[in-house]
């Protein structure tokens, strides 16, 4: 026979001993773990990843004493290390595409490619917002088919489609309402907001100029219908409520809630981030809710890339549809989409307008890729991602609530979210060390420490775009880590261990703010 | 000098018509790690119980409550540096802000230490 | 459905592990006269990724994209050249598909990115710090003149009339609201921007004076002028910044003295996409930092004492403050701000220096085609990439008229400022390194037709 293997290559596992597992890389980096330095400090002055033609001719002489006293200090790197940085930082995130990330409230759902494609046409990705309208139309149409779809689905009355986000949506709202007591004449300071709200409704209403109180919830996690009740009266402007709420619990008095409202003169708000649990089950304007904005890329999955950006369109009810900002699209009787802005909106019965909220027309890139994920779904399949956002929540529900203690589990089935403190985890453990456990698992940790009215709060939304596969492998994850801080496993403390970084300074940062980079800090390392 | 304390955790020590202001070291321990004190600027009046300053941790930021109405007089600006003096001395070098008291029996509404310390064991 | 996972069984298993016997056991909260029967009536049923991509690019294509035209279009949005990579790059699912960074150890990627966008627009706007960005310059206009007011506990403005309208309409709006006294000074159409004016109007209640730099018309104030006014008076000064490409050419607003500086990031890797998503710049100098609004990143250490990076100075913000909060902001613009960055990193300072000087021999080339037109000229002293032009006849019906003969030639002043009698022929004229000589010869002799017979 011929000299077997001559090669000498035979796969072989090794003896791995501890002292290993503790061993330095002269790079830094670990085989896939990869670090990565700051562009400042790897980018050279001069350098250039883009080819350009070199200008021809001198500078206007009326430029001349404005023109930058020395270059600016920015260096750049040539294409393929930029695209080696971007690709290298990219692999320290978790996302959605890698695995759940059940962020309560934030309804991190899977992001369809399709609605990417959508939004790169030229038709809509190379369209500039001051177009000439006869060159714009397919755009008019987009805005227009969306609008359609969010005011069906919400049985409410019209669409303002410019907000920039949920945020933006709620000044909106509470904007229509300021507008339509200012139109009869009715000064109302005071806007109602429950203990378990979002951030930013208070927020919202004092930067749109109300003062806010607080409304106290009940044993069961929802409004306190008969404090609410009781504290109406004629310097009540509105309410701003939650529905499903942050507790993940649908408020079962929102009719009352809204007719109490009514009847005292004040106008319905609602947060509409949780829509996704009732859409194409619920109309919110079979409620009596006057406004709610509809965050795009919660319920229609727009990707929410780091961060932002967001969309949030704002449904109306008829008594505050004329005080919508501008600019809207409106069809005429010939069946053409117009832009309408402050030079017709008399002309098109819509002189009571609050006027503008932002530049342009809103976030078209994200219109684009909801209309795209709408249409895919259809009315039915709209119906089966609420029916499924909410039975994964369930399922999750129940299959921790042994090892989690559940606030409300008792009190019937959660919507699209569920919620649990930590109320039976032992002295010394805390919310913070299952989410940081949860990392080291593989999975992006719940939402931590919110709502406020549940101490140590932890709050799971899967979604329905999680395989039941998905579910049961982040179940096992979460007991297992019931179990560790029940034997009160240090390690757990400690943890994350297997991340990127392990926990981070956070008190330092916010002592010796450093927000920019500069040579000194780096050297002063 | 005596020392007085509200339900809102703050301390007060006065002397003669002066009062030296801060939070009680079971409200620091509540806080956490303090990383910002947003301090009133000199000479502002406020009336007892307006929000005369705010105390940021990494995760909350909280209000402190004039204990006594009056104008402000003096700040710890050494807090401006080392905001975590007043995790590490809340009571003594952790203090906020000096105020002229305008209306003396205001203090009779708060607690003295013991008063204070048997406050704190409800809670 | 294809989004969606779970199977038949799987339902009916989960449903018993529930403890229900069908899902509209788990909707039993909702009123049963609020619950609907079926889907929503008066709408579609699902579609094929085939068809529904097959409606969309119907609709793409009843619009006329930029690129398919000579296009001369400006005014707060801007056509420059985006690289591949920064496209390519940005769609990376662990970019496009990951959350705000709220759990910092794994998300090192977007909280770099972050620091390093921070740094790159507080050196380009000459400021000391910048945050995370906010939605669009127009909204983070208004919230530098909120800021302002909290800096001076002042809460009148003073508005140049070379800003952008939509940014003097929605601070108007906030401010018709929040009870602020805005002094708007009137748009002009003259050579060199309204500095006088502004200047004129500060007093000792002024909060800031809000100037764009270059101007709506593309004229170029001289804010170290202004800067000083304002600081005699206490007020500060907002310069904002449109197009940030030509910082490229002309100094930082921060190195001239302003206190803050608010820009549109868009024109940096960002594209048109008719109006959004945007990209809110804003920096300020450090002493005011715990007065911005939005999220901002900071560096750290991790427990093993190695550099990393979490969003700080939290206690500002809307989830923590509540009603007290800097702002209502919650969500930025992050995958806006991340194109910017690697569009900038690309470019480098020298390569942003390029770009602006070839967007101006642009402009210089567009504005000698077009004032040899009979009846046409240059208002414009200065300008960088945008300027504007006097025609003998209304403005917004030369750009209809243009846009029949194929050409996108300018924004009409006619529609950014309706009811402006005096502005009604004054078109902005907008080049970038984009714009071709074919572009330009294109645009003057579809002028010369569009203006032909008109007397001057």
């Amino acid at each position: 026979m011929n000299a077997p293997n001559a090669s000498g290559w035979r796969p072989a596992m090794g003896d791995v001993s501890d002292a290993e597992t503790a061993l330095v890389t002269a790079s830094g980096d670990r085989a896939l773990q990869l670090e990565e330095k700051l562009i400042f400090e790897l980018g050279r002055p001069g350098t250039c990843g883009v080819d350009m033609d070199e200008p021809v001719g001198e500078v206007l002489p009326g430029l001349a004493p404005f023109l930058r006293k020395a270059p600016l200090a920015l260096p750049g790197l040539s294409e393929p290390e930029t695209v080696r940085h971007y690709t290298r930082l990219s692999r320290q995130n978790y996302a959605i595409d890698l695995g759940p990330f059940p962020l309560g409230s934030c309804t991190m759902k899977h992001n369809p490619r399709l609605n990417e494609k959508a939004a790169r046409m030229a038709g809509f990705a190379d369209l500039h917002p001051l177009a000439p309208q006869q060159t714009a139309r397919g755009a008019y149409e987009v805005i227009e088919q969306l609008a359609n779809w969010l005011v069906t689905l919400t049985g409410m009355d019209s669409v303002a489609m410019t907000p920039k986000a949920g945020a933006h949506g709620e000044l909106c709202g509470l904007l229509c309402i300021k507008a339509a007591l200012d139109a009869r004449g009715d000064d109302r300071r005071i806007i109602l907001v429950p203990e378990s709200a979002h951030g930013t409704n208070p927020a919202t209403a004092a930067f749109a100029g109300f003062a806010v109180e607080n409304i106290p919830a009940n044993a069961d996690g929802r409004v306190d219908l008969a404090a609410l009740t009781a504290r109406l009266g004629p310097d009540v402007a509105g309410v701003m409520i939650t529905n499903p709420n942050t507790c993940g619990l649908f408020e079962r008095d929102m009719k009352a809630i809204s007719d109490a409202v009514h009847a005292a003169g004040g106008y319905v708000y609602c947060d509409g981030a949780n829509f996704n649990a009732v859409v194409g089950k619920v109309r919110p304007g079979d409620l009596g809710v006057d406004a709610m904005h509809i965050n795009l890329h919660k319920t229609f999955s727009t990707p929410h890339g780091g961060g932002g950006p967001g969309s949030g369109p704002v449904v109306l009810s008829a008594a505050l549809a004329p005080f919508a900002p501008l600019p809207f699209t409106r069809r005429d009787a010939d069946g053409v989409i117009h832009l309408v802005e402050e030079v017709d909106a008399a002309a098109f019965g819509h002189s009571q307008t609050f006027g503008r909220m932002a530049a342009f027309h809103g976030q078209m890139g994200m219109f684009t890729r909801a209309l795209a994920y709408i249409l895919s779904h259809g009315a039915d399949g709209l119906r089966q991602v609420a029916e499924d956002a909410v039975l994964n929540a369930n399922y999750i529900l129940r299959s921790l609530e042994d090892v989690l203690h559940a606030p409300f589990g008792k009190a019937g089935p959660c919507m699209h979210e569920a919620l649990f403190s930590d109320d039976d985890l032992p002295e010394g453990f805390t919310t913070l060390d299952i989410a940081k456990g949860l990392i080291d698992e593989g999975f992006h940790p719940m939402t931590v420490y919110f709502p406020l009215v549940v101490h140590g709060a932890m709050l799971i939304e899967p979604t329905e775009t999680e395989s039941k596969d998905g579910l049961d492998r982040l179940i096992t994850s979460l007991r297992s880590l019931a179990a560790r801080a029940r034997n009160s496993d240090p390690s757990l403390k400690s943890a994350p261990h297997f991340a990127p970084r392990r926990r981070l300074d956070e008190t330092l940062a916010a002592r010796k703010p450093v927000l920019v980079w500069r040579e000194a800090v780096a050297a002063g390392e | 000098m005596p020392r007085y304390f509200t339900e809102e955790h703050e301390w007060i020590d006065v002397d003669g018509d002066t009062g030296t202001v801060g939070i009680s070291d079971y409200a620091q321990g509540q806080l956490g790690d303090i990383t910002y004190v947003d301090l009133p600027a000199e000479g502002a009046k406020f009336a007892k119980g307006d929000s005369a300053c705010v105390v940021d941790s990494v995760k909350a930021a909280s209000d402190v409550y004039a204990p006594v109405s009056g104008a402000i007089t003096e700040v710890n600006s050494a807090l401006a540096d080392a905001p975590e003096l007043v995790n590490t001395d809340a009571e003594e070098a952790g203090w906020l802000f000096r105020v002229t008291l305008a209306d003396a029996s205001e203090l009779d509404d708060l607690m003295d230490e013991a008063a204070y310390a048997e406050f704190v064991k409800g809670l | 459905m294809r989004y969606l996972p779970l199977t038949p069984a799987e339902r009916a298993d989960m449903l018993g592990v529930s403890g229900v016997a069908s899902v509209d056991a788990l909707f039993e909260d909702v009123p049963a006269a609020a619950r609907l029967p079926g889907t929503v009536p008066g709408l579609p049923m699902h579609a094929s990724e085939m068809a529904v991509e097959r409606h969309m690019a119907a609709l793409a294509a009843k619009n006329v994209a930029a690129g398919a035209a000579p296009f001369f279009l400006g005014a707060g949005a801007y056509r420059h050249h985006i690289p591949a990579s920064v496209d390519h790059l940005i769609q990376r699912g662990e970019f496009l598909t990951a959350y705000t960074p709220y759990q910092p150890e794994i998300a090192q990627g977007t909280l770099q990115v972050l620091f390093e966008f921070q740094t790159q627009v507080a050196r380009l706007l000459g400021t000391d710090v910048a945050n995370a960005s906010m939605y669009d310059g127009s909204t983070a206009c208004w919230e530098a003149i909120a800021m302002a007011g909290r800096v001076t506990r002042r809460n009148k403005a003073v508005l140049s009339g070379g800003l952008h309208p939509h940014y003097t309409a929605t601070a108007s709006t906030m401010a018709r609201f929040t009870g602020d006294a805005l002094n708007v000074l009137a748009p002009e159409l003259s050579a060199t921007p309204d500095d006088a004016t502004v200047i004129a109007a500060i007093d000792g209640e002024t909060s800031c004076v809000v100037v764009q730099y270059p101007d709506v018309l593309g004229r170029i104030p001289d804010l170290a002028a202004i800067a000083e006014a304002a600081q005699v008076k206490g007020a500060l000064l907002i310069a904002i910044v449109t197009e940030p490409v030509a910082l490229g050419l002309i100094e930082a607003p921060g190195n001239l003295g302003a206190d803050i500086v608010v820009g549109e990031g868009q024109s940096i890797g960002v594209g048109l996409q008719f109006g959004g998503p945007y990209l809110g710049l804003f920096g300020c100098k450090e002493k005011f930092v715990r007065q911005m609004p939005g999220r901002l990143c900071g560096q750290t250490v991790d427990a093993e004492g190695r550099r990393g990076f979490v969003l700080t100075l939290s206690t500002r913000e809307q989830h923590i403050r509540r009603e007290k909060a800097t702002s209502n902001i919650c969500t930025n613009a992050g995958l806006c701000a991340l194109a910017f960055s690697i569009h900038m990193t690309l470019l480098g300072g020298e390569g942003l220096a390029k770009l602006a000087r070839l967007s101006h021999q642009a402009a210089r080339r567009t504005a000698d085609a077009l004032c040899v037109i009979p009846g046409v000229s240059v208002l414009n002293k200065a300008y960088v990439n945008e300027f504007t032009v006097l025609l003998p006849r209304s403005a917004r019906d030369v750009v209809r008229d243009l846009a029949d003969r194929g050409v996108l030639g300018g924004v009409s002043l006619a529609r950014l400022y309706p009811g402006e009698v005096a502005l009604q022929n004054a078109l902005l004229v907008c080049t970038s390194e984009m714009t071709t000589d074919q572009d330009i010869t294109a645009l003057s002799s579809a002028l010369s037709e569009v203006l032909e017979g008109v007397a001057a």
